[in-house]
């Protein structure tokens, strides 16, 4: 029952100085999450790129394109909740996250902006469908695509409102990476999906999602400092690297090649994808990492100044 | 009233308690326990908390390693050198538990609603509601929630008896201690006294850096409604050094949520209408 010590060990169990830990054990619990949750990050954020697509391009004029988005946003609008519902500890009571409404738990609102957002998608797939008013579709594709980078984005809220310190310490610029995942991923399914010749939309969107995705990974990494060491050891940091190299070939691929041949624009969304599923598995991983240590914790809570608090003593 | 005699007296004034009632807490003095966990036992007794295979940890007298789902109170044992003289064997042993925050995470990222605020300014888990999503696993400061992966992954921490507390009883824990290491009563008449026992011990040379816990309403949590009196760093004791939730942090991380959702819409909209041109 020794903790695992990623970084090496090297200090003693008790020592006879000061020592900085109980038995090198954890102070925060590691996540409880099962499998479910980092694949829930990647489709839920994708679906949600593509609502936006959805709506956007029928306002710009490209109906196809819109309607296409709108069909795998719906995929991924179905597939989200089953996996949601799949990592609870008792899947029947899924109903009970609709029980309240709670602004203080980014879940609550998570839930809910997840239900608006299937209903809205199939409802407005279903209108389609049996030839409702475009002003009906229109509609219900409008809210889902206000729900989408909403959805795209919350999770990061939800990482970050914890007390693991690795989430905690980047939570204000992981949103940035999420959405720029979710705009490349967004972008890289069209591709795969659509022919070659409607596609510069969505190669733009892999370009300069990417582009995002990439920059602030690195910011987030800067400003975490010495806590970012999960990011860069052990299976957290084999995935960032699976990430990267997934992520910056895909986007090359589909800048290069993507407009002229098809084989490239599948190959290219692939890897995208690829690399933008890999950030969800990283990002979660490394809250696994940062949790078994006590020193990141310890270290990050000593290391800040002296916490103010509100000092109104207010009861939540 | 056996032992909480003061309950009904309005020590405390906190409105925000539905009812108005007198916030109830622990005081655990570290200096006096003598690691019996006398309160481990009492508890699994009283609240039919499973029994786990800890396995032999090899950390002195600890089998139980943390507070969690299945241990809602856990006896720490350091065992070191004594780091005034540098020779002989220190001990320190502190029963930890759930902190019944004033500003608790848990409670407020909890969406089905399961964790909840008591009468008695306890924060409480209903399993009945619980759907064990996991969240207050990682919001929880401590540590201390937990799922219990059998039968079926809900989350489980310490309700400060609260069944007990409804027929004025004292929790499990604090009735079997036999030193009155862990202290039951209305949080401000613990707070007074406490701050009289920190006086005491620090008369003793060797325990010049006793302190208390989690006393102060100015910490990161607004307070523990379980604080503790200890002889050395949280962090020795397997305990966080500067615990921190705060509501007004969602406003933050919600502004940045929202201007990454804008680069996300208008990223999208630049790419699709940039092609018009």
């Amino acid at each position: 029952m020794k903790a695992e010590r990623p970084s090496g060990g090297e200090r003693q169990m008790v020592p006879s100085g000061k020592p900085r830990s109980y038995y090198g054990l954890p102070i925060v619990k590691r996540p409880a999450w099962t499998w479910e949750v980092p694949w829930y990050l990647f489709t839920g954020g994708t679906a949600g790129g593509l609502a936006a697509v959805s709506i956007l391009a029928r306002w710009t004029g490209e109906a196809k394109l819109g309607r296409r988005a709108r069909r795998l946003a719906l995929a991924g609008a179905v597939i989200s909740p089953v996996l949601l519902i799949s990592d609870l500890g008792r899947p029947e009571r899924f109903l009970n996250m609709l029980r309240v409404f709670r602004p203080t738990s980014p879940m609550s609102l998570g839930s809910w902006t997840l239900a608006g957002f299937g209903s809205s998608l199939g409802a407005a797939e279903m209108a389609d469908i049996v030839g409702l008013p475009n002003v009906v579709v229109g509609t219900l594709e409008g809210t889902a695509g206000i729900l989408g980078p909403i959805l795209a984005n919350y999770t990061a809220v939800l990482l970050g409102d914890t007390a693991n310190p690795i989430w905690r310490g980047g939570r204000t610029i992981l949103p940035f990476v999420f959405s720029g995942s979710s705009m490349a991923a967004a972008g890289a399914s069209l591709c795969v999906a659509g022919p070659t010749d409607e596609g510069v939309a969505a190669r733009r969107m892999v370009v300069l999602g990417t582009i995002i995705e990439q920059a602030s990974f690195l910011l987030m990494e800067q400003r975490l400092g010495p806590l970012a060491e999960p990011y860069h050891d052990g299976a957290a940091g084999r995935l960032v690297k699976l990430h990267r190299a997934s992520s910056l070939a895909g986007a090359t691929l589909i800048s290069t090649l993507g407009g002229r041949s098809r084989k490239a624009a599948i190959l290219g969304g692939a890897l995208t994808l690829a690399g933008s599923a890999a950030l969800r598995q990283c990002v979660y991983r490394a809250g696994f990492q940062s949790a078994a240590d006590p020193r990141y914790l310890v270290d990050s809570q000593r290391g800040a100044a002296t916490d103010p608090g509100d000092g109104n003593g207010s009861v939540t | 009233m056996t032992a909480a005699p003061t309950a009904r007296r309005p020590a405390v004034s906190l409105p925000m308690w539905q009812g108005g009632g007198t916030r109830m807490g622990f005081f655990t003095d570290s200096s006096i326990c003598i690691g019996c966990k006398a309160c481990e036992v009492a508890c699994k007794e009283w609240n039919g908390v499973p029994d786990i295979d800890t396995g032999f940890t090899g950390n002195s007298y600890d089998n139980t390693s943390s507070v969690g789902a299945n241990s809602w109170r856990h006896v720490a044992f350091v065992e070191r050198q004594r780091p005034d003289t540098g020779d002989g064997v220190q001990w320190l042993m502190n029963s930890d538990v759930c902190k019944h925050c004033t500003r608790a995470a848990c409670l407020d990222v909890c969406p089905t609603g399961a964790i909840f605020r008591s009468e008695f300014g306890t924060v409480v888990v209903q399993d009945d509601i619980c759907n064990g999503c996991g969240y207050c696993v990682v919001a929880c400061p401590f540590g201390v929630l937990e799922r219990r992966e059998a039968p079926d992954g809900r989350a489980f921490k310490c309700t400060l008896c609260y069944d007990r507390l409804q027929v004025g009883d004292e929790p499990a824990c604090a009735k079997a201690c036999p030193t009155q290491s862990i202290q039951f009563g209305p949080l401000e008449e613990l707070r007074e006294r406490a701050e009289k026992r920190l006086e005491e011990v620090k008369q003793e040379p060797r325990y010049a850096g006793a302190r208390l816990y989690g006393d102060s309403k100015d910490d990161g949590v607004g307070g523990f409604g379980a604080f503790f009196l200890l002889l050395d760093d949280p962090e020795v004791y397997g305990l966080p050094p500067k615990p921190v939730y705060r509501r007004t942090d969602l406003a933050l991380l919600w502004g940045a949520a929202s201007v990454a959702a804008s680069v996300l819409t208008l990223g999208v909209l630049g790419s699709l209408s940039w092609r018009r041109r």
